[in-house]
């Protein structure tokens, strides 16, 4: 299988192959052998060189982030040869919505309809329990849409902008 | 701890079905030590807690209304109402919530229920804080130089802090928690931040009484446990450092304090009991002393409640508190005797709670999508979550508390930072990575502590990690393996982050169109 990964912004290339239950494979043209166990849903055991790795994932509906050891990494995983574009929480394309995480008020705008963000950019502020909340693209991409305006009122799970 | 239990009284007195008026990890902690006694345990909770960890582990739960305080663990009526219907004989109040609420003691007391706790009449001195010094004063108690009484104009509040000495600090007569608080360092702040002061106090605690201290630098935050039967015997048990606060909350705790030594300890411990004896106090309560780098300590405050950093003392004492407290509340006098109580050891606790650490602190609730718990030697874990579950956005984020334990303090450390590294709390954010950095800090290691301690640690610039691209890497494979062993698909329950309670709420559902598309 062959995917491209892109680790807190950062792309590999990614060939992996299962060779009697080990894996040999490929990162950006280079060889790696490594043994894996999954022990439980979202929780990899990976052997390399005799070194040990404990890796966890977390998905939410919007992203994926890997934790090797105390280290997060947001991650995508694109399969190259898939044609339509699929979002679920594997893929980065797409539309991506940014909800509300709790009740609150949008304060103000941190950039403007069009403007190009990053992956993890500020798009816009929400106060609530007295404290401001930045709320951040989940992708790389231009904010299409922002539906909220400052001021407005908002209820937890309301989507505030639009990032494509 | 010697074997005086010669003293105990018989077994009959023991309540039969207690209800823990509370929920989270100490509603968990009471029912465990009800389940040890032999003693019913019976729970309430608020529609957003159903599921909530508390609710069954104890022998019967009982519905108190929707998610609002006011209407669940805050309403004196509805608990009452629980405790009759449910037969209960004792109310255990936990910490927050009620458990400081004159009210509540004396409607559980006009019910013919048990409170576990001190009387109404302790719990209402103790309360205003100006009342309590006026009473300590008599007591002959050392105290932060300052008023004992609210100061009714700018005018009085200028001719006492120039006879005090600047930097003052005005305080809130009928709270805390840093609200009505201010630290005055010249007179001619003084009068607008009276005013400000007054009326913050007034939002916050309905009362509007500010008094004055004198402003301690670097003050060192150092309390005592104290315990006392109904039959008029008073234990001090040990202090507590709690000098690591952000905005005046608790973020960690330790027994014994680094700068206290057997002979200060002594005079604390006695004090404390002064002060206990004064308010004719009984069952499990903490006095607070600021101490300044000199080993002076002054009276700041009693709490008349268990706290939530008590695991700190029974690790270093091997007293279990909750049990105590209820045979004491039972009518049994202490099984020990000051001269029996000895500090051992070191422990060091760490409150987790839901909170983003990169984002202001700010909340973090939503579903725990996995959880991976450390254990081993010296390590406690007191909590209420578990894997997931959804954590409401109702109530404090405190999830659990960890604790180290060792021979001293550097044991207890490296426990705890390897205990730290095994915890996992995937789907919402912790203040997990807060603790890594205290712990590694020099100051920290050092006891260098005081109330400014953390905020100067936040203040500067996190270390930056070892750019070294071999994780990523590693990550980078990981997350192609994860793909063909554990895909998508094969899940049944698309993890959804998400607040809010119940199946049906919106952000669930957005959650999942949002994964289908």
């Amino acid at each position: 299988m062959t995917y491209e990964v892109i680790i807190d912004g950062k792309q590999f290339r990614l060939e992996l192959n299962r060779v009697d239950g080990r894996w040999q494979c490929l990162l950006d043209g280079q060889e790696v052998h490594f043994d894996a166990v999954l022990p439980r849903h979202d929780v990899l055991s990976m052997l390399i060189d005799g070194k040990a790795y404990e890796i966890k994932r977390e998905r939410s509906a919007t992203d994926l982030h890997l934790w090797v050891g105390p280290r997060r990494y947001g991650v995508e995983l694109r399969d190259p040869r898939s044609l339509r574009s699929r979002s679920s929480a594997d893929d980065g394309k797409g539309p991506r919505k940014l909800v509300a995480p709790m009740p609150g008020k949008v304060l103000r705008l941190l950039v403007p309809e069009s403007a190009e963000v990053e992956a993890g950019q500020g798009v816009l502020v929400v106060e609530a329990m007295k404290m401001q909340n930045e709320i951040k693209s989940p992708r790389k991409g231009v904010v299409r849409k922002i539906v909220v305006t400052p001021g407005a009122n908002v209820n937890a799970g309301d989507v505030l902008a639009i990032v494509e | 701890m010697a074997g005086r239990d010669a003293a105990r009284a018989p077994k009959t007195a023991m309540f039969k079905k207690i209800l823990i008026a509370n929920r989270g990890e100490i509603a968990v902690r009471v029912i465990r030590a009800c389940r040890e006694m032999g003693v019913q345990s019976v729970a309430v909770f608020s529609e957003v807690d159903r599921a909530a960890l508390h609710v069954r582990k104890a022998d019967e739960a009982y519905l108190l209304g929707p998610a609002a305080a006011a209407e669940s663990y805050l309403n004196v009526e509805k608990i009452i109402a629980v405790a009759r219907k449910s037969g209960a004989d004792a109310i255990h109040p936990g910490y927050g919530f009620l458990s400081e609420n004159p009210r509540f003691a004396h409607a559980c007391g006009e019910a013919g229920i048990k409170f576990i706790g001190p009387t109404a009449a302790s719990m209402e001195l103790m309360g205003s804080k100006t009342r309590a010094r006026q009473h300590m004063e008599k007591a002959g108690v050392p105290f932060v130089p300052g008023t004992s009484r609210g100061v009714d104009s700018a005018q009085e509040a200028l001719r006492v802090s120039d006879q005090i000495g600047y930097p003052v600090m005005l305080k809130a007569a009928a709270g805390g928690g840093g609200k009505g608080m201010r630290l005055i360092h010249t007179p001619q702040e003084l009068p607008s931040a009276l005013e400000s002061a007054r009326s913050e106090a007034l939002r916050a605690f309905a009362n509007d009484e500010v008094y004055i201290e004198k402003a301690i630098l670097n003050p060192r935050h150092i309390e005592m446990q104290v315990l006392a039967d109904e039959h008029g015997n008073t234990v001090y048990l040990g202090e507590r450092e709690c000098s690591i606060q952000r905005r005046h909350q608790k973020v960690l705790e330790e027994s014994p304090s680094p700068i206290v030594d057997p002979e200060m300890r002594r005079r604390m411990g006695e004090t404390a009991v002064r002060v206990a004896r004064a308010a004719s106090y009984t069952n499990a309560g903490t006095i607070e002393f600021l101490a300044d780098q000199e080993r002076n300590f002054y009276f700041l405050e009693m709490n008349t409640r268990l706290q939530v950093e008590h695991p700190v003392t029974e690790l270093t004492t091997g007293l279990d508190l909750v049990h105590l407290q209820i045979r004491i509340a039972a009518g049994e006098k202490l099984p020990f005797q000051q001269q029996d109580v000895q500090i051992r050891g070191h422990a060091i606790e760490c409150r987790i709670y839901a909170e983003d650490p990169d984002n202001n602190y700010f909340p973090s609730p939503g579903k725990i999508s996995l959880l991976l718990l450390p254990s081993g030697p010296g390590i406690r874990r007191d909590s209420g979550m578990y894997e997931g579950w959804n954590v409401p956005i109702d109530y404090d984020p405190l999830l659990a508390k960890l604790i180290g334990y060792g021979t001293d303090r550097e044991q207890a450390t490296s426990r705890l930072v390897r205990a730290l590294n095994e915890y996992f709390v995937g789907g919402i954010k912790t203040n997990i990575s807060l603790f890594r950095r205290i712990l590694n800090d020099s100051d920290f290691k050092a006891g260098k502590l005081d109330t400014g301690y953390l905020d100067r640690l936040l203040a500067q610039p996190q270390p930056a990690e070892t750019a070294d691209g071999s994780t990523a890497r590693i990550a980078a494979l990981a997350a192609g393996v994860f793909a063909v062993l554990d895909p998508e698909a094969a899940r049944k329950d698309a993890p959804a982050n998400g607040a809010g309670s119940g199946a049906d709420s919106n952000w669930k559902k957005i959650a999942r169109e949002e994964a289908l598309r």
